[in-house]
Order: C-alpha cells, then structure tokens, then sequence
C-alpha cells in the first residue's frame, strides 16, 4: 500500500511540474503566478473533497453517497441564481468575487449549521433522516432556481451558466488565502477525530461498543464536511460528483479501511484528476468547456464500466 | 455488578420496556428469554447504552452509565447486536484487532496483539485469521465478532442473539465457549436466547421477560417449570429430566 502511495504522489509532483512549466515560452513572470493560483486552488479543493467525501461516506457506511446530499451544492446554484434574478448580474456588490464568496459560504455554513441542530436535538437520530431531510430542502433549492432561472434574461442566464460548473480560472489570490487559513483551522479541529473513522465506519453499534462518543464525533465530523463543502464549493463552484468519483477509485485501489491510507490515497487521487483534467482543458479543449465537465464525463465511464464488471461477476 | 432501576423505554407511545429491575450476578451467565416482542433485545441494548433510555437508571459497579466516559465503560461492558452487518471488508485479525480500540485507541502494543492472538487461538480461528469476514460461514463469524469481544477484555459481555441462525453444532460450540469464559476467567454473561433448552442447560440464571416487564426471575430450577413458563409463554411445556439437565418438551 505504501508503494501505491508513493507512485500516486510521483504521478501528481510530475503532472503538477507538466502543468506548471508546459509551454511557457520565457513568460515566467506572468505565466508562474497565475498558474500558481490556479494550482493551488485545485489544491485547496481537490484535498477537501476528497477528504469530505471520505468521511463523509465512512460515517453513513455507505460508498454511493457524496455530501451533496445535503443540499449545499444546491443552495449555492439557488444564492447564485436568486442574485441574478433580484438584483441582476451588472450589480456591482453582488458580482464581487470577494462579498459573492463570503456571503454564499456563510449561507451555507449557517445552514448545515441550523438543519443539524433542528436534526439532533433529540437524542438518538437516524442519521438516514438527517439525508432525507436534506435531499428534500436540496430538491427544493433545485427547484426554486430552475424557476428563477427561466424568469430571467437569457443573457443573464448564460452568466449564471458559467457558475454551474466548478472552474480554476479565476479565483483571486485574496480568497486563496482566505479560504486556506479557514480550512486550515477545519484541519485542525479534524485531526482530534482522524482516529476514530476507522471504527466509525464499521457502524453505530460497534463504534459505541468500542467506547467512541458516537452522537458527539459523528455532529462534529458532519460540521467538519459542511465547512469543507462550503468553502470549497463557494470558491470553485459545485464539483461534489468529484468526490465521489475518487473516494471510489480510492476504495477499489486501496482495498481498506484504514483512513491513514484511504485518506491520503483519495487526495492524491483528487489531485491527479484535477490538475490532468485542468491541463486538457487548458491544452487540448483550448479553454472550450471546463473541468468539472471532464470529470463528470470521465467518473460517468468510469461507473459504467464498474457496473459491467460487476454485473459479468454474478 | 450490574443493576437495571426502573428502566422504561417508548416507542412513538408503545411501551417496550415498561419499569423493569434486576440485577444480574457478577461470575455467570444470565438469559433473558421471553417470547417475541417482550423487549429482551430492547433491554439489553439499554443496559449497553447502545440505545437511550426513557427513565430509570443502568448501574454499573454503582455508577450510572450516562455518566461515565465512553472510553472506559468500553473496558468494562462489552456488547454483540444480533445482526452484524459491518460493511467494511475485513479480515478475522483486523475484526479482532478492533477490540483493541478502547485500549490502543488504533495503534496496537505487543500487549494488545497478545490479546489479539489469545482471543483468535481461544476461539479456533487461527486458521481463518487471514480470511475474509465475508467469506466465512455463520458459525465461523459468530466466533470471529465474539473473539472481537474478547479481545475487548470486559468483565461484561453482553449477546444479543449469539445462535440466530446457527445449526445445532455450532450453537452448542458457541455455548460452550461462553461457559468456559465464565468459569476460567470470571467473565460475566448476558444473553438474549430463543431457545429454552439452551437457557436451561448452559445458564446460571434466567430472566424471563413478557410485554416488556419481567414476568419472573431466579436460576435454572426456578424458571424452568411448567407453571412459570405458561405465564411466560401461554403454552404448556411439560419439564423432562433427562441426564440432570431439565429439557421444555415443547413441541
């Protein structure tokens, strides 16, 4: 497993090194920065949603599920599409990367935040409910945008397009920063219960019996994912399907359930998908579409093909 | 010592567990039995905390058990569901390393490796102990979740249902596995069962519980009797002698 490792962080150093310095024709000045944000947001968001979704499956036991089922990418579509639609998309404040960025996170947070807290204040609550109960409120978010999106001016509606799909291409160095200091103390706070997945995912029942404060570590971890959800999805624009799309491949290639290993590997993975996607899009599609529609397109092959094999398994 | 206060647990507004006592004694093994619906399982998860309680109180050694650390009850009281479907792939030495946790908290000492190699050689598993969990058959993962238990080292084990769907051999395999803890390392055992037979031949006391009350208690000779068990169950079951083991002919 350890090899695995290590061949996975070669193939990211070298696409990393491939993305940075491909055809840079002298421009290093201009070409080091801006490539440079660009990295180490794929960075930023690639580690987080690989780590969301790692754990976030772990806690429900369950390898389809991906924390967008809580709603969140949902209610940034419907922030997004509600400040198109009541205050048009020439509006100064709202265009603001900066106030954008900070408002929809909020939102975001203080929504995960309210639901738990409706969710769990009785003891014992099926975590399934919690799901439930967010794929209703993102159905509805969906729904409402998808109203307010064929109210309004098609030309503000191609604007709002552009915020469907996640993309690296300008995200400013202001919110580089600040989103790495917020998720860097998310990390940290993480780190108290890294130790404690492996038990977790083996379920309710064990988990308690081997002594873990279920209730307390699993509301913990569930904040824990939403921040990370958030603040990556604020800063990129929705790209969940990700997550879901390496935290399998890490399973399948990894073959434990041991997070010191599963972790790292759906990082690396998460990285290696996103640099080699934003590289075909910069280099091969010349800017034409953008990187969540080639990890979509991929991950989608990709469960065909696993649904195949399995299926000649039976 | 285990102490069950006035325990009452609802759902939606049924009744399950309706102010049940009891006590369990330190060194044996005690089988809650009563027929479906009685809350036996309901019970026992209470006492295991694995589900909350409405009222009453669970004591163990004088303490309450809300109000110790999940840590350190998990060194004291250990419990097994009836249904263990952990959807993690496994093999048998990593389930039983798990059992470690509470001590180790994942990182395994010499010491608890040890432990690890006892609980897998206590339960003839050394074989498997590199297989799968999924790829073993009934009554070889019933033994793998109780070496995991094992490993565990509480003074209490708690069993819901340890011989559901288990044939007759490794029933009495298990059983007598579950005797030899008692008497060789003091444990102290608490099981739901179905089957009365196997309550009378291999317990030391019997609770029998009906629509979530205790409907008697006492040992093997008190409960297993004609009369006690119409109460409990609403049939007649005609008590045989055979080889000093009472037998509920109940068929």
């Amino acid at each position: 497993m350890k090899t695995k490792l290590t061949i996975l962080s070669l193939s990211a150093v070298a696409l990393i090194v491939l993305f940075m310095t491909y055809h840079v024709m002298g421009n290093w000045d201009y070409v080091l920065p801006s490539r440079g944000r660009k990295l180490a947001a794929i960075l930023i968001t690639g580690a987080v949603i690989a780590v969301s979704t790692v754990v976030f499956q772990s806690i429900t036991n369950n390898r389809i599920l991906t924390p967008s089922i809580l709603g969140l990418d949902s209610l940034y579509m419907l922030i997004q599409t509600f400040g198109v639609y009541a205050l048009g998309s020439s509006n100064m404040t709202f265009m603001n990367k900066n106030v954008n960025f900070l408002f929809s996170a909020c939102i975001m947070v203080l929504f995960s935040g309210v639901l738990y807290k409706l969710m769990f204040r009785r003891e014992g609550q099926n975590i399934y409910f919690l799901l439930l109960v967010g794929l209703i409120m993102g159905t509805m978010f969906q729904s409402a945008s998808s109203f307010m999106e064929v109210l309004i001016d098609p030309n503000e509606f191609l604007i709002l397009q552009g915020k469907m799909f996640a993309s690296f291409n300008n995200v400013s160095s202001d919110l580089l920063i600040l989103s790495t200091v917020v998720l860097a103390l998310t990390t940290l706070y993480f780190m108290r219960f890294v130790k404690y997945l492996d038990v977790i995912s083996l379920g309710k029942d064990e988990a308690i019996n081997l002594g873990i404060n279920y209730d307390y570590v699993v509301k913990r971890l569930l904040v824990i994912v939403s921040i990370y959800v958030s603040i990556s999805t604020a800063l990129v624009g929705p790209i969940t399907f990700l997550g879901l799309l390496v935290a399998n491949v890490g399973h399948q290639l990894f073959r434990t359930y041991k997070h010191a290993y599963l972790i790292p590997g759906t990082i690396l993975l998460s990285i290696i998908a996103l640099v080699g996607g934003q590289f075909l899009v910069e280099r091969v599609f010349g800017f034409t579409t953008t990187v969540s529609v080639i990890i979509n397109f991929a991950g989608g092959v990709y469960f065909v093909y696993l649904l195949l094999k399995e299926n000649k398994s039976w | 010592m285990v102490e069950v206060k006035h325990v009452t647990k609802r759902y939606g507004g049924v009744i399950v567990v309706d102010d049940v006592s009891l006590s369990i004694t330190k060194g044996a093994i005690t089988s809650f039995i009563g027929p479906n619906g009685a809350g036996k399982s309901t019970l026992l998860s209470m006492i295991s905390r694995l589900i909350s309680k409405d009222a009453g109180e669970v004591l163990i050694e004088g303490k309450e058990i809300g109000s110790c650390k999940s840590n350190e009850l998990a060194r004291k009281i250990s419990v097994l569901k009836q249904s263990n479907h952990i959807s993690v792939r496994l093999t048998v030495k990593e389930l039983v390393s798990f059992g470690r946790f509470p001590y180790s908290q994942g990182k395994l000492t010499p010491e608890d490796r040890a432990f690890v190699d006892e609980a897998i050689a206590y339960m003839d598993l050394q074989e498997m102990q590199d297989k799968y969990i999924d790829q073993l058959s009934g009554g070889q993962r019933q033994r793998a979740y109780i070496a995991m238990v094992m490993a565990q080292d509480t003074e209490y084990i708690l069993l819901d249902e340890p011989l559901n769907n288990l044939d007759m051999k490794h029933s009495v395999q298990i059983m007598k596995v579950l005797r030899r803890l008692v008497e060789e390392k003091g444990k102290t055992i608490v099981l739901v069962i179905h089957d009365i037979n196997f309550a009378s031949c291999y317990s030391d006391y019997i609770v029998a519980l009906k629509n979530g009350r205790v409907a008697s208690s006492g040992t093997v000779d008190e409960i297993i009797d004609t009369a006690v068990l119409r109460d409990v169950y609403d049939m007649d079951i005609p008590i045989e002698t055979i080889g000093g083991r009472k037998i509920g002919v109940y068929f």
